[in-house]
């Protein structure tokens, strides 16, 4: 199918494709170690969050246990409780969703989906893979130091996190500090091979409107997270530089411990408006990928094409552009200027239009399709449910004024656990059920995904949705215990108690998960080259797994855009990316010369 | 943010007029279509080092950028901003950056004509004034800590302590790739990448070279 | 099916949720009325939005399952349908907004009459300040700090010499009259917050920032820190009550300037020691204590708990709990003081030796060591106290002592007396303790610790001889 001759009349040559020189490792370690194949990257990357995304779910168990039985557990203090919170929110964010949605799916899919023998700059995407282990290596070392890691909150809001007398002020905050740097320098080195790729590197035919929205999710966010991670690299230099060096970039005039220090005119505020330069974008550098993918997961599952695909591309592009003007919206209660206020809401509030656009297209997907109820469009299925509900609830807290009592309560909690926690978390069990028979040649157990599948959806909503009430109550975020505070109900405790039994259920089930990827590896049903019946070219390859090079002796050419499911007449429900016109049979077995012009 | 904000407009401008030029009425579910395929694919000269590196450009100049909106916002901010004086080392510094950059363009332009010992000479003169450039800035920093300028004084002092450092890592990091270049150079490698080496470090010492005069006027004005 | 039974099931469930859960916005007792119309407005659009979408999701579920011959419809856009949608967002989330800014509008604007009150937060207690007869906040540096000047006024500004200071973490506030609370901290960010105000800010040090409401109902009302401000975030509080203006005028007056307390005749111990003599009898003479008659030590208190304790006996805050037994046989003696003797009495006590102790209980001491991570954040490594955490000495105390007010404590039997602001957060912070085992060995850890006290000690004096 990939072997079709190169009509040189009809397409201009691409720039660099199929010149690429690819290493060819021989020995185990050059192809699984040290190896410079995005696809085996890509395994490393995802290996490595997931093994680190285990420490921070068990990390969020310890915080539960207090929550809900406060001090029966005598391993949880005050002090371990905020580390707790602390590694938990930045190994989740940084180094579970984020590397796992741009290094592990990103260097899968988008060589094999541009129909690229490789990402552009294979040496340097191995580079990117290793920065990374050394920065949760570096992160992880947190732990072990005098002191423990850092318990200033993943937010890092300086005073409090370098002054005296905040956990981990003698060693983990420094370590935090230089593995987020370690991590950015690896992100870049990565993320220069995902924009060169997707922008050079795509194969003959594959024209921009003709990528999968997949593609288009990891590259937008590639494009932000390249310009938002330096954010949080200046702010984190310049915080190093306050602890270590006693520099008053953003320490003011303040005691510590009761003490009168040295700092002066520094502010924290200066802090907050870096951090969160970084922090909003962070947020659709997760969402933005889950967005593409589940795009894709919605039309092969759906056997329909996706409705309104140009709108779609134009929605990730202005969501992107737009998230680089809201960060001020995690600021309205913070003490800044509060007539920024208005400018703020506004822009957020207006970033709500073009993501309600792509929830109507998610919808629209459905709308008439051919919905196979398979284990990714459930996950899918739960992302669209999900991702509505904490959208909305984010319309709370983007309209300045609803924000200030919602503002560092459990509303806050629910709502970004919703949006930015459970959803792409089903977008990424959804892919992993999707393209795990092309990683490995077989197909995931179905019976123990559903299983998977109905625990964590379900649970995932009952540990989630109470919260915001809470939060409207006004019970406050990152509180170790409530002890006697009047405004806050006794019912409160039982639900927190029930709280924390569904999400020890929803983290026991993700071992069955665990356990179904490595059962499934060895016992797997063989699940043949295109099990899913799906257009793109990661589907077309000669091998399944892929092979060294993806796409065999000649690169594909590509004749359509990926969603042709249900094409008219056609006699399949679905017509690869790389089948010419004029190879397409149709029902009545008369050639079309060309479909769905309007 | 102004500063910041202003680079990212003009950037995202530029970069969503180009992904709009080639997005506006492209019909994607028209399959087979030969000029759809010919326009969008991005002209020959643009390889994939010169955009790699046009991209890890935008990527620093985010980084600097942001240190310079920092630096103006904390400057308003507290009361206790003192300018640092200026150096006469600094500008014969200058002076040795731009010769620098002069030299790679030298050295480019050479590569282009297959003059391989001028190629040599001149990259050789480039490394080397960089690297004097960098011993520069160290003994400007040996100053001013020798007049009680020390890092923690006053945020002037932590901002130019910062962003000097930073350009001098960036400058080693560009010293390793010129290295690697001088070595191929240096094994007889082939040409036509020499030349693609060369031209990149010649950019990105342009670029450089822009970052320090924005740097140093910005240190020279307050 | 199933799924789109579940999508049912769980939108329907939701809003059913919202109406019949215990869990609501607190009865309002500000002005902010307006905030609270904001919150319902938004749950009325994204609600229908929520059960719109998720329905109609759940119908596309159940009428496009999967069939054989069916064919799904190629429909690759519909340019009037995704105008239309657009539009309507757009229009939705305009009329979300719109309400949300004019309400903002009213947010930052305070009124012309609103009085002011300063707010100052510190790891982990609150103080207020009101501005006094000139109406005007004297000028305040955190660097001008100390003992003698916890709000670091500085005392060349003319206007600070009459502001009024109150040091124990309750508020009153006259209802009916807009306030304009400004925010100061002393070290880290915190987050003033009364839930049922509704309005709330952070309290970010180098700079002030503010807030203004309008209590309308009296009682009452807790304040919290909502903004994670190191180990004891939780246990921030302080109280809030709105009273009618007479009454806010008096306790206002009760109220000492600091004028007042710059000229506050320094503590005599000489005539404290005369005075200690009744304490003698129980205490000991060198207030060493006496575990025969339950009479803790009190050589090495400094000077500000002292005082604090004898006050919350004297006003019953402590030592009435009908199981505070010893407490209870306090009281009387602190009643007959006056405060000029307290204040003499407590400079004398701060004047005695420290002498070792004899241990009472055993206790896995590092165990303990472990659980004392906690207490170090405010009585410090050493057990030496620290006075910014207003956290008296452990170290060398009698472990006896300290075994029983910790259980005390936990139980709610010290400590738990709104007046007693410090002691409500000991509450707080004694339910780490979770059994007696933790009790005896935090308590055999802080003996250790007065052994390193007085080991050090000996060879302090070692070296001078």
């Amino acid at each position: 199918m990939a072997e079709r001759e190169y009509d040189a009349s009809s397409h201009a040559p691409p720039a660099e494709v199929g010149e690429m020189e690819l290493v060819h490792p021989r020995t185990f370690i050059g192809k699984y170690i040290w190896s410079q194949d995005a696809k085996v990257i890509a395994i490393q990357y995802g290996l490595t969050a997931t093994a680190i995304g285990l420490v921070a779910l068990v990390l969020s168990i310890l915080i539960r246990l207090q929550l809900g039985f406060p001090n029966s557990v005598s391993l949880i203090d005050p002090a371990s409780y905020l580390q707790h919170v602390t590694m938990h929110g930045m190994i989740m964010v940084v180094y579970l969703l984020t590397a796992i949605l741009l290094g592990g799916f990103g260097n899968y899919l988008i060589p094999l989906m541009c129909g690229a023998r490789d990402m552009a700059f294979p040496y340097l995407n191995m580079l990117s893979f290793w920065t990374y282990l050394l920065s949760v290596l570096i992160l992880v070392a947190g732990f072990f130091v005098p002191g423990g890691s850092s318990g200033a909150g993943w937010t890092l809001y300086p005073p409090q996190s370098i002054s005296p007398g905040t956990p981990g002020v003698d060693g983990g905050i420094v370590l935090m500090l230089v593995s987020l740097a370690v991590f950015i320098i690896g992100f870049t080195m990565g993320g220069l091979n995902y924009v060169v790729t997707v922008l050079q590197a795509r194969t003959r035919g594959m024209t921009l409107m003709r990528l999968p929205l997949t593609v288009w999710g990891i590259f937008m966010a590639t494009v932000m997270a390249l310009l938002a991670f330096p954010a949080l690299l200046v702010a984190a230099l310049m915080l190093l530089m306050d602890l270590l060096l006693g520099t008053s970039f953003f320490m003011p005039e303040m005691l510590a411990m009761g003490e009168i220090t040295e700092r002066e005119g520094g502010s924290p505020l200066l802090f907050q408006h870096l951090f969160w330069f970084f922090g909003h974008p962070e947020v659709y550098i997760v969402a933005l990928p889950a967005f593409g993918i589940v795009s894709d997961l919605l039309a092969v599952h759906a056997r329909k094409n996706i409705f309104g695909y140009r709108m779609m591309v134009w929605a990730l592009i202005i969501i992107g552009v737009l998230s680089f003007v809201v960060w001020a919206h995690h600021m309205f209660v913070s003490g800044m200027n509060p007539y920024f206020g208005f400018l703020f809401a506004t822009t957020t509030l207006i970033i709500a239009v073009p993501t309600a656009i792509k929830v109507y297209n998610w919808v629209l997907t459905l709308w008439r399709g051919n919905i196979r109820f398979t284990v990714p469009m459930l996950f899918a299925i739960g992302f669209l449910f999900t991702f509505v509900n904490g959208g909305l609830s984010g319309l709370f807290l983007g309209n300045v004024t609803a924000d200030v009592p919602l503002s560092d309560t459990y509303f806050v909690v629910g709502h970004f656990h919703m949006v930015m926690a459970v959803a792409p978390i089903m977008v990424i069990f959804g892919a992993i059920y999707h393209w795990y028979p092309k990683m490995t040649g077989r197909m995931l157990n179905d019976t123990l995904g559903k299983i998977h599948f109905w625990v964590t959806f379900l649970g995932t909503y009952l540990i989630y949705y109470p919260m915001h009430f809470i939060g409207l109550e006004g019970v406050p975020r990152r509180y170790y215990a409530y002890g006697e505070t009047t405004f806050i109900s006794d019912s409160v405790q039982t639900l927190n108690a029930g709280i924390t039994i569904a999400a020890i259920i929803v983290a026991a089930t993700q071992l069955l998960f665990l356990f179904n990827l490595a059962w499934s590896y060895f016992r797997g049903r063989e699940s043949g080259p295109n099990p899913w019946q799906a257009t793109t070219l990661e589907w077309q390859t000669p091998h399944t797994p892929p092979r060294h090079g993806n796409f065999g002796d000649a690169l594909p050419v590509v004749y359509r855009w990926p969603y042709d499911y249900g094409v008219p007449g056609a006699k399949d429900d679905f017509i690869p990316q790389n089948v010419p016109p004029e190879a397409v049979e149709y029902l009545d077995g008369a050639h079309a010369t060309g479909k769905g012009a309007t | 943010m102004t500063v910041t904000l202003t680079f990212l407009a003009l950037l995202m401008a530029g970069f969503v007029a180009w992904l709009f030029s080639h997005s506006v009425n492209v019909r994607p579910w028209v399959a087979g279509s030969s000029e759809t395929a010919r326009r969008t694919q991005v002209p020959e000269w643009v390889t994939a080092p010169r955009m790699g590196l046009m991209v890890l450009l935008a990527t620093v100049t985010s980084v600097f950028t942001l240190i310079i909106s920092a630096y103006l916002m904390r400057m308003e901010m507290g009361a206790d901003w003192h300018p640092l004086p200026d150096s006469a080392l600094l500008w014969f510094n200058s002076a040795l950056l731009v010769l620098a950059s002069v030299a790679l363009h030298g050295a480019w332009r050479a590569a282009r004509q297959d003059a391989v010992e001028r190629v040599r000479h001149l990259l050789i003169a480039g490394g080397g004034l960089s690297a004097l450039f960098v011993v520069g800035q160290l003994l400007v920093w040996r100053q001013l800590a020798v007049e009680g300028y020390y890092l923690a004084t006053n945020p002037a002092n932590a901002f130019y302590y910062l962003l000097t450092s930073l350009h001098g890592l960036h400058l080693l990091g560009g010293l390793v790739a010129w290295a690697k270049v001088f070595r191929r150079l240096q094994r007889g490698g082939e040409p036509a990448r020499l030349r693609s080496g060369i031209e990149l470090c010649a950019v990105y010492w342009d670029f450089l070279l822009l970052v320090w005069v924005v740097v140093f006027a910005l240190l020279l004005k307050t | 099916m199933a799924m789109a039974v579940a999508l049912i099931v769980l939108a329907v469930g939701s809003v059913l949720f919202f109406l019949f859960s215990p869990w609501h916005l607190t009865p309002l007792a500000s002005n902010w009325e307006a905030i609270d119309r904001t919150i319902s407005i938004s749950f009325w659009v994204t609600g229908l939005v929520f059960l719109a979408v998720t329905l109609f999701m759940a119908l596309a579920l159940v009428r496009f399952g999967y069939q054989k011959q069916r064919r799904s419809r190629y429909e690759p856009e519909n340019k009037p349908l995704e105008a239309w949608l657009t539009g309507l967002t757009t229009l939705g989330i305009a009329a979300l907004l719109a309400p949300g800014l004019f309400v903002w509008g009213s947010f930052v604007s305070v009124p012309e009459d609103a009085h002011e009150v300063e707010v100052v937060a510190q790891q982990w207690h609150w103080g207020f300040r009101f501005p006094g007869e000139d109406g005007t906040l004297g000028a305040a540096r955190s660097s001008l700090i100390d003992a003698g000047n916890p709000f670091g006024i500085d005392p060349d500004d003319p206007h600070g010499q009459d502001d009024v200071l109150v040091e124990n973490p309750r508020l009153l506030l006259p209802v009916d009259r807009p306030v304009k609370l400004i925010l100061r901290s002393k070290d880290v960010i915190h987050n003033f917050k009364v839930a049922p105000f509704r309005a709330k800010m952070d309290v970010v040090p180098g700079q002030t920032s503010y807030f203004w409401l309008t209590p309308t109902q009296t009682g009452e009302f807790e304040a919290v820190c909502a903004e994670l401000c190191g180990i004891a975030h939780f246990a921030m509080r302080a109280k809030v009550a709105v009273v009618e203006q007479p009454s806010f005028d008096a306790w206002l007056a009760e109220q000492p300037t600091y004028a007042e307390l710059e000229s506050l005749e320094p503590a005599d111990p000489d005539a404290g020691a005369e005075r200690f003599s009744a304490c003698v009898a129980c205490h000991g003479p060198q207030g060493e204590g006496q575990q025969a008659i339950n009479a803790p030590r009190l050589a090495g208190l400094d000077r500000d708990y002292f005082t604090r304790q004898l006050h919350l006996f004297q006003s019953g805050a402590r030592g009435t709990h009908e199981a505070d037994r010893f407490g209870q046989q306090m009281r009387p003696f602190a009643t007959s003081l006056s405060d000029q003797a307290i204040r003499d009495i407590a400079a004398y006590v701060e004047t005695l030796p420290v002498t070792p102790t004899r241990d009472t209980i055993i206790g896995d001491a590092e165990r303990g060591a472990r659980l004392y991570r906690t207490c170090a954040s405010c009585h410090g490594a050493q057990g030496a106290g620290m006075a910014a955490f207003k956290a008296p000495r452990l170290a060398g105390m009698n472990d006896w002592y300290l075994v029983r007010q910790l259980r005390h404590f936990r139980d709610g039997i010290r400590g738990r007396h709104p007046q007693d602001g410090y002691g409500n957060q000991m509450v707080d912070m004694a339910q780490i303790l979770i059994d007696d085992r933790a009790l005896a060995d935090v308590t055999a850890y802080i003996g250790t610790l007065a052994q390193q006290t007085a080991a050090s000690n000996v060879d302090a004096t070692r070296t001078e001889e």
